[in-house]
């Protein structure tokens, strides 16, 4: 049976220079088609979210006026407002707690498991990756009210309110971001040489000692592709947070619906206040970013 | 689904067929349980928030859960089949209007996720060289990951509206290319739109992923290729994509599978009745369940919906494994 | 150790699926009791300016009846987006509030789960009785025949709002009394960028609140006596025709409306775009859009012809807020003295003034405040002509089925096709067809 491609050579053959930049600047042609492209997507891009910012800025009854590109009449009273017609600041509190664990143990948990996919070989490692991803096959739908049944009879057996709590958003999240962790990180893990670690465990390192000596530093682009994918789908989820949360538990995802009243929308403070809470997850995805970019073997090869 | 030639994900071992017990390995027993131990968690969170409920839910398929039954699931009556031939009777509205809606889905994904990738992978190709402002873009190009769904797809509806939305300022009022204001959240147009308005808000994900998968491609493929004279699309056909290969698979199954089952972006879209041109099947099953306190249909819907997710995962797992062995052969 | 650890794990999802299917829907206790006398859960719906509005409004009045007995009350206002699959949850498994309010029309639907305690003679002795509420609210309390599920809270009924200025401008002197003056008056409006009437194509429950009233106008009903669906009747696909007509053929709607469903019609009202529309409580509304309460009038909803009243010449269905004790609560008493005290005259007077709503009360609508010209037409509307949307435990069913099919015929309407007797027909019986047959 041949090696599977996911192997990338990993050392480089030798006599080749080892410059770390490309020896040659990319073609004019290429330059300009990048530029042409990302303009483009770019605007793509920020188009809507440049409506959210004009709408946010404008009074409510100016909001679903004709569309203008430079609006007149601008306020910042949204931005004071979504304050106080929701409780923003606990919603966005919860989404913090929720979303953070969730994406913690989500990643350390499919850790484990793609190293013992990727690395044994087992009876029933098979099964196992396909039921995962047959898991993302079902809709949402209809998880909703079994679960939810589960988690209320767990309470009546044991005494752990999982409903209506943080903690069991936090599992039902982290098990949402799971399956797909998994098998990003089968993937990732595949390309890290084996020989890196098997060399580590001769080193006096156990299976452990070495993912996390060898195999998870090697990997830290893909894991933080997948922390950061962890993290949107528990800070976007609006479905079972609708149902399973209350009013101090509420996530802003679905908090933000209560700027929907019964006679009206207050849609510019919907837009100001999406805006608001996106900020500091753009943020933080800037400074996660030049994880993402690591390179692969940051001095594991050498 | 039989894919003993090779694994999925590039696993080296083959399925733990009866038998096949690992050799060379030393302490045989704690080899042999360490790595059950390390699915363990992840094997007991599945079970108990995806899978017991998705049999409960194959279970919920086969009986009348009306609202009359849905205080005491127990009592509700064994439907047998009654559920499923109401879904698929297809002379009848229900079976017809579920026809069609599967339709509509499978067309709007394969457009939606081909779009996604592509837009995705290119972005992540010509990012791939540093250049100024990388960083930032890369930040800007999360954006449509990061904004609330609710916030970001009523924005959309916001732009789509026919009569003050920015879509037909442009397109009618600044560059004339409509007779006159077109309707985009009914009538045929609304496919359009939600097709835009999905890319929008699913490309940044295949973007993310395909640039951490560039990550792991060696520089120096690429200069012992430009030495050899390789251009940039040789490159991209040569080294490029082959590396990407086992993270693509997996990226536009997923891509795939969520698309197919997507309920946030209609729904907030077009609330709950969808215009016939984008009637997902997922807003479907959600009328035919929640909307209508009738579970047991909508989970018949969504079992027929499972099985054929599995054979097309079934397939798709099929063709991409041999096609990457032909291709690393 | 290990092995032991696995089989835990083994034994922990086994017992898991075991607990689950065995305790199928949960609801251990089928009837109430008063195991915690001192304590309530309340799920108020969003009936003020915001969530956190609704909270300032209630809470001291929680306080007060605290004061009175003892119970505290934990309030929590629930968004109408999740209320019901906060309710269906709830149901499911047994695991919700004591008391809560629903909306009138889910009320025959809700009844048929079990879950809602019934409100026989007695539970209603305990409230001061079942004559001091006004007839149509008690009737859009559950299904004909059987012990009303909820107990009436706020009211509402549907008016025609008319802006006195567009009005004038066009020279109309008054707002029309049956359909064919508004038709009339609204083609001398329906000119330049202006339309006479405003609709929400696309916002199902509107829909169906429309062609309901409608159908009675004609004589008809949705439901036979049987609580069968006949949405073919002449009757019926007349009223959804004459609907969709004043897009298509009347052309006093703006085309525009077929895809409304986010009350965009009131800001077309408030922005002088749109001279007149259907709708319940809209002053609150307006005023935050930018018109003052005197730019408006209201009037009765039309009629085919007369004065509204009732039978054919209903012009409203009762809308408005119920209020349910779930069953397996574990204080009924308190519970119904909660009930007691939010339906008593006093609190009745004060939230419904807060809310813009007319108290189902009778004592209570003596208070003056709901003798405003506006609120005056509205009370008139709930004790003359106000019919209930039909009480059947496929209500729900009926508004996605039938409001979707007008939704449909909005936007052929609006993309210029012609809509037929045969056409509204057809559509009519697609939605009939989809139907539970049971």
């Amino acid at each position: 049976m041949p090696r599977t491609t996911t192997r990338i050579p990993a050392a480089p053959p030798a006599g080749r220079p080892a410059a770390a930049r490309s020896p040659m600047a990319p073609p004019r042609s290429f330059v300009w088609s990048r530029r042409i492209f990302l303009t483009l997507l770019t605007g793509f891009v920020l188009l809507p979210v440049y409506v959210m910012l004009s709408s946010s800025l404008k009074p409510l009854q100016d909001v679903s006026g004709e569309f203008r590109w430079l609006p007149s009449g601008l306020t910042v009273r949204p931005y004071i407002d979504i304050w106080s017609t929701v409780p923003l600041a606990r919603y966005f509190v919860n989404s913090l707690i929720v979303a953070g664990a969730a994406t913690v143990l989500s990643v350390v948990i499919a850790i484990f498991a793609a190293y013992g996919v990727s690395r044994y070989r087992f009876r029933g490692k098979r099964l196992f990756t396909v039921t995962v991803l047959s898991t993302q096959m079902f809709p949402g739908i209809l998880f909703l009210l079994p679960l939810f049944l589960i988690y209320v009879n767990i309470g009546n057996a044991t005494g752990i309110a999982l409903f209506g709590s943080r903690a069991g958003l936090i599992l039902t999240y982290l098990t949402f971001s799971l399956p797909f962790s998994i098998w990003m990180l089968i993937g990732y893990f595949e390309s890290v040489p084996r020989d890196l670690d098997e060399a580590a465990t001769v080193d006096g390192c156990g299976p452990l000692g070495a993912l996390f000596r060898v195999v998870v530093p090697a990997a830290v682009p893909g894991i933080v592709a997948v922390a950061v994918y962890a993290f949107m789908t528990a800070w976007g989820e609006v479905l079972f947070a609708s149902v399973m949360t209350n009013d101090t538990t509420r996530t802003l995802a679905v908090g933000l619906k209560g700027y929907a009243t019964q006679n009206d929308v207050y849609w510019n403070q919907v837009m100001a206040a999406s805006l608001v809470v996106s900020v500091p997850v753009v943020a933080g995805f800037l400074l996660l970013q030049r994880y993402l970019v690591a390179g692969l073997t940051a001095g594991a090869v050498k | 689904m039989t894919v003993t030639a090779q694994p999925a994900v590039g696993g080296e071992a083959p399925p733990g067929a009866p038998g096949s017990v690992p050799r060379r390995r030393t302490g045989r027993v704690r080899r042999n349980v360490l790595p059950y131990l390390l699915l363990l968690p992840a094997l007991l969170l599945e079970l108990l928030v995806h899978l017991v409920p998705m049999v409960i839910g194959i279970v919920m398929s086969f009986k009348e859960l009306t609202q009359f039954y849905i205080r005491d699931w127990g009592a509700a009556p064994w439907a047998a089949f009654d559920n499923y031939s109401l879904s698929v009777d297809l002379d009848a509205p229900v079976g017809e209007a579920l026809l069609h809606s599967f339709f509509v889905t499978c067309a709007f994904t394969v457009l939606s996720v081909g779009l996604c990738w592509l837009i995705g992978t290119t972005a992540a190709v010509y990012m791939q060289e540093n250049f100024r402002g990388r960083g930032f873009l890369r930040a800007v190009f999360l954006v449509p990951y990061a904004l609330p769904v609710y916030a970001a797809v009523i924005t959309w509806a916001f732009m789509f509206q026919r009569d003050n939305g920015l879509v037909n300022h442009v397109l009618h009022d600044q560059l004339g290319l409509t007779d006159g204001p077109s309707f985009w959240l009914i009538g045929d147009n609304s496919f359009v739109a939600l097709l835009v308005v999905s890319v929008w808000k699913g490309w940044p994900f295949a973007f993310l992923i395909v640039m951490a998968g560039l990550q792991n491609i060696p520089r120096e493929l690429y200069e012992a290729a430009s030495i050899d004279g390789a251009g940039l699309f040789q490159q991209l056909r040569r080294i490029t994509l082959p590396s990407l290969r086992p993270v693509n698979q997996v990226l536009v199954l997923v891509l795939f599978l969520w698309t197919f089952n997507d309920f946030n972006t209609p729904y907030v879209l077009f609330g709950q009745a969808a215009p016939e041109a984008a009637d997902l099947i997922s807003i479907h099953i959600y009328q035919s369940s929640f909307v209508t306190w009738n579970f047991g249909t909508g989970s018949a819907m969504s079992v027929l919906l499972l099985l054929f997710l599995l054979v097309v995962t079934g397939v798709y797992l099929v063709l991409t494994s041999r096609g990457r062995r032909t291709a690393d052969a | 150790m290990r092995r032991t650890r696995a089989a835990a794990a083994s034994a922990v999802t086994v017992s898991l699926l075991a607990a689950v299917t065995a305790c199928g829907g949960g609801s251990s206790t089928d009837g109430g009791s008063n195991d915690s006398p001192k304590t309530l859960t309340y799920w108020a719906s969003n009936q003020g300016a915001s969530i956190e509005a609704d909270k300032k409004v209630l809470t001291p009045e929680l306080k007060k009846f605290e004061k009175r007995t003892g119970i505290k009350v934990e309030l929590e206002v629930v968004p109408w987006s999740d209320l019901l699959n906060r309710i269906l949850a709830a149901t499911t498994s047994g695991q919700g509030p004591d008391v809560l309010n629903i909306g009138n029309t889910w009320s025959a639907s809700l009844q048929a789960t079990g879950a809602l305690l019934p409100w026989d003679a007695e539970n209603f002795d305990r409230i001061g009785g079942k004559d001091r509420f006004v007839g149509s609210a008690l009737a859009s309390a559950g299904a004909t025949g059987s012990d009303p599920a909820a107990v009436p809270l706020y009211s509402m009924a549907y008016a025609l709002y008319y802006n006195k200025k567009m009005f004038e401008d066009a020279g109309v002197d008054g707002p029309p009394a049956t359909w064919d003056e508004l038709v009339a008056d609204g083609k001398k409006i329906s000119k330049g960028g202006k339309w006479a009437l405003g609709a929400e194509g696309s916002n199902l429950s509107e829909n169906i609140h429309h062609v309901f009233v409608l159908a009675k106008q004609h004589g008809a009903d949705f439901f036979d006596a049987d609580g069968r669906p006949d949405f073919t009747s002449d009757g019926a696909v007349a009223a959804v025709k004459q609907y969709v007509d004043l897009m298509g053929k009347d052309k006093v709607v703006a085309p525009g409306n077929a895809e409304y469903a986010q009350n965009q019609s009131l800001q077309d009202f408030a922005k002088d775009r749109t001279a007149m529309v259907l709708w319940q409580t809209a002053a609150a509304t307006l005023q935050a859009h930018g018109m003052n309460d005197d730019e408006w009038g209201v009037a009765p909803v039309p009629v085919q012809s007369g004065t509204p009243g009732a039978g054919t010449a209903v012009n409203s269905m009762v809308a408005g807020i119920n209020m349910a004790v779930f069953k397996n609560t574990d204080n009924v008493d308190g519970a119904l003295e909660f009930v007691e005290f939010m339906t008593s005259d006093a609190e009745q007077k004060l939230l419904n003034k807060t809310y813009g709503s007319i108290p189902p009360v009778k004592a209570a609508q003596e208070d003056p405040a709901f003798s405003t010209p506006a609120l005056k037409v509205i009370r008139d509307t709930l004790a003359g002509s106000a019919a209930p949307l039909p009480q059947v435990p496929n209500e729900s069913q009926f508004e996605t089925a039938v409001g979707t099919a007008v939704k449909e015929l909005f936007a052929e309407a609006a993309a210029g096709r012609a809509v037929t007797t045969a056409s509204v027909k057809e559509k009519l019986d697609e939605a009939q067809q989809q139907m539970p047959k049971k």
